[in-house]
């Protein structure tokens, strides 16, 4: 459903992305890891439609992309909720040309499955920061997009929940089944999630690896296999090389 | 959808028990420091006041230099039973609501414009920059020259002084408006028009408020100059008058008129852009 074609992206002589080709399957979850500057939020962007390519191209269902498309969600690395919008109303933000009632019972529904009903009229600055990346995947999920695109979505909260949003994605993921492309510098984060692993490196982001998560579902962190996994994606990210992985 | 009413002013949250009682506390213990705030607040005005009406009374203050407040206060009442006051207060105020008007129409224009369009900036800030550091009192003559002493002139020129504020503001604050809350406007794909009125509008109105504030501020000072230049009605015409005739409590009663005036219209502009900005996370609610 969503084919990157040999994408390279250069900002003036900056080469940030060489030669990426990435195929994703419907209902795919696939995760990008690497290390920081490697381009990886770059080739989110382009998927999104807001940045262009300097050579290949991007396609969603065999449609090239110029510009964001209406099937594609995208949840940023940090909320981007409209300050002056009531959650309730950043949620409906996407969705305003459905009808009311539509739009209502969207996200009435959506709300109930991020805990957030009780804040529905408040407003942003009243959320602390996990309620507010709440609110921002609610946002995307409302519009029951076919292909999500998610930034290191969970990376600026407490671990408890992390690890309660990600159980919560992969809840959603398994209602409608959307195909999630995603960023996050947290391996785990990577293995409990993904059926694939791109695993990219250097200046310019390349793609050094693709590993497939092979790891029955539910996945569990403490499982054995899933302690070898982690050593696995370590290694392809080569961790001893000079460069810094963890940012 | 009712969106576009209630675009700006969150509702009211009835519905929400936990949220509801979010909002409610802050504003309690916002206000209630304000209401005593402004009580303090009238302590040392209302001490000058007495001690200057005592100086006065016992006659170490001139009066036909410095008059007692009292006397100030019996002008503006012997103006109000003849109505000669309320026909001064009401050319002045008009005057100042039509320059207003005028003065932040045109602003909001080209703030509107040279915000959003790089071309228009380059093309139209430096010529408007430069007519800003023209002090905007030079225009006086000129004006006269050009729309005679009548309305016109006052009128143009309280525009004038409007304007500079209300358009750097909004032109300031358009180009502040977070690239990141664009980009969710792009993502949703949002057709220019819907830009602008979903995200840069809201976006933008707490500058274009401070802005019209300013202005507004801006406008009491100018149509002092302009009723000064040359008017046989307005409180500015009070001041000239009360000075050529030696009645300083007129000049006094004027002043004190410009001051009440100045602060209601003030506090209407500010009322309003609390109740628009209600959303707004910031140290303290402004006042
Ligand atoms: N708008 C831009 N203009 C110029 N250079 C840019 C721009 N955006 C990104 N770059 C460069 O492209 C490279 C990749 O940036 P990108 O943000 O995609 O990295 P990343 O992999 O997402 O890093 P991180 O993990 O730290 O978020 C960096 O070297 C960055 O300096
Ligand atoms: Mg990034």
């Amino acid at each position: 459903m969503l084919r990157i074609n040999h994408i390279s992206k250069q900002f003036g002589p900056v080469v940030a992305l060489d030669d990426i080709d990435v195929h994703v399957r419907s209902g795919e979850i696939v995760t990008l890891v690497g290390t920081s500057g490697c381009g990886k939020s770059t080739l989110l962007r382009i998927v999104a439609g807001l940045d262009t390519p300097t050579k290949g191209r991007v396609l969603i269902d065999e449609e090239p992309i110029t510009a964001p498309h209406p099937a594609v969600g995208v949840i940023f690395q940090e909320p981007r909720l409209m300050p002056w919008l009531t959650v309730r109303q950043n949620v409906q933000f996407g969705i305003a040309g459905l009808s009311a009632a539509e739009q209502a019972q969207r996200t009435s529904a959506v709300l109930e499955r991020v805990g957030l009903t009780a804040f529905a009229e408040a407003l942003p600055r009243q959320l602390s920061g996990g309620m507010a990346q709440r609110v921002a995947i609610a946002r995307a999920l409302v519009a029951q997009p076919s292909l999500l695109l998610l930034d290191e979505p969970f990376s600026a909260l407490d671990p408890f929940t992390k690890m309660k949003l990600q159980d919560h994605l992969l809840e959603i993921w398994s209602y409608d089944k959307p195909t999630l492309l995603l960023v996050t510098h947290d391996i785990e984060e990577a293995l409990v999630l993904s059926d694939r692993v791109v695993v990219l490196r250097g200046h310019p982001g390349r793609i050094h690896q693709t590993l497939t998560v092979d790891l029955p579902r539910p996945r569990r962190r403490t499982d054995p296999d899933f302690q070898l996994w982690k050593q696995r994606v370590l290694d392809a990210l080569d961790v001893t090389t000079d460069e810094p992985l963890l940012a | 959808m009712s969106e576009s009413s209630s675009l700006y002013v969150s509702p009211a949250p009835a519905t929400a028990p936990v949220a509801a009682s979010t909002p409610a506390a802050e504003q309690v213990v916002l206000r209630t420091p304000g209401r005593w705030g402004w009580l303090r607040g009238a302590v040392l005005p209302a001490l000058l006041l007495v001690v200057w009406e005592v100086l006065a009374r016992v006659g170490v203050l001139p009066p036909n230099l410095l008059p007692a407040p009292s006397r100030v206060l019996a002008t503006i009442w012997q103006m109000a039973l003849t109505g000669e006051l309320w026909e001064h207060l009401a050319i002045t105020l008009w005057r100042v609501a039509l320059g207003f008007l005028l003065g932040s129409a045109l602003a909001t224009v080209f703030g509107a414009l040279t915000g959003y369009s790089r071309t228009l900036n380059q093309l139209l800030d430096p010529l408007l920059q430069g007519i800003r550091n023209i002090p905007s009192l030079a225009w006086v003559p000129l004006f006269i020259l050009w729309m005679g002493i009548y309305e016109t002139s006052k009128v143009v020129l309280i525009a004038v002084g409007v304007f500079f504020p209300v358009y750097l503001n909004l032109m300031n604050g358009i180009q502040g408006v977070d690239r990141k809350l664009v980009e969710v406007g792009r993502v949703y794909r949002l057709s220019g028009f819907q830009l602008v009125r979903r995200i840069f509008m809201p976006a933008t109105l707490p500058a274009y408020f401070v802005g019209l504030r300013s202005g507004l501020g801006l406008g009491w000072m100018f149509v002092v100059a302009a009723e000064i230049m040359g008017a046989n009605k307005g409180l500015g015409f009070l001041l000239v008058d009360g000075q050529m005739t030696g009645r300083p409590q007129t000049i006094l009663a004027s002043i004190l008129l410009f001051a009440v005036l100045g602060q209601l219209t003030d506090a209407l502009l500010s009322q309003l852009s609390r109740r628009l900005l209600r959303w707004q996370d910031t140290h303290r609610v402004s006042n």
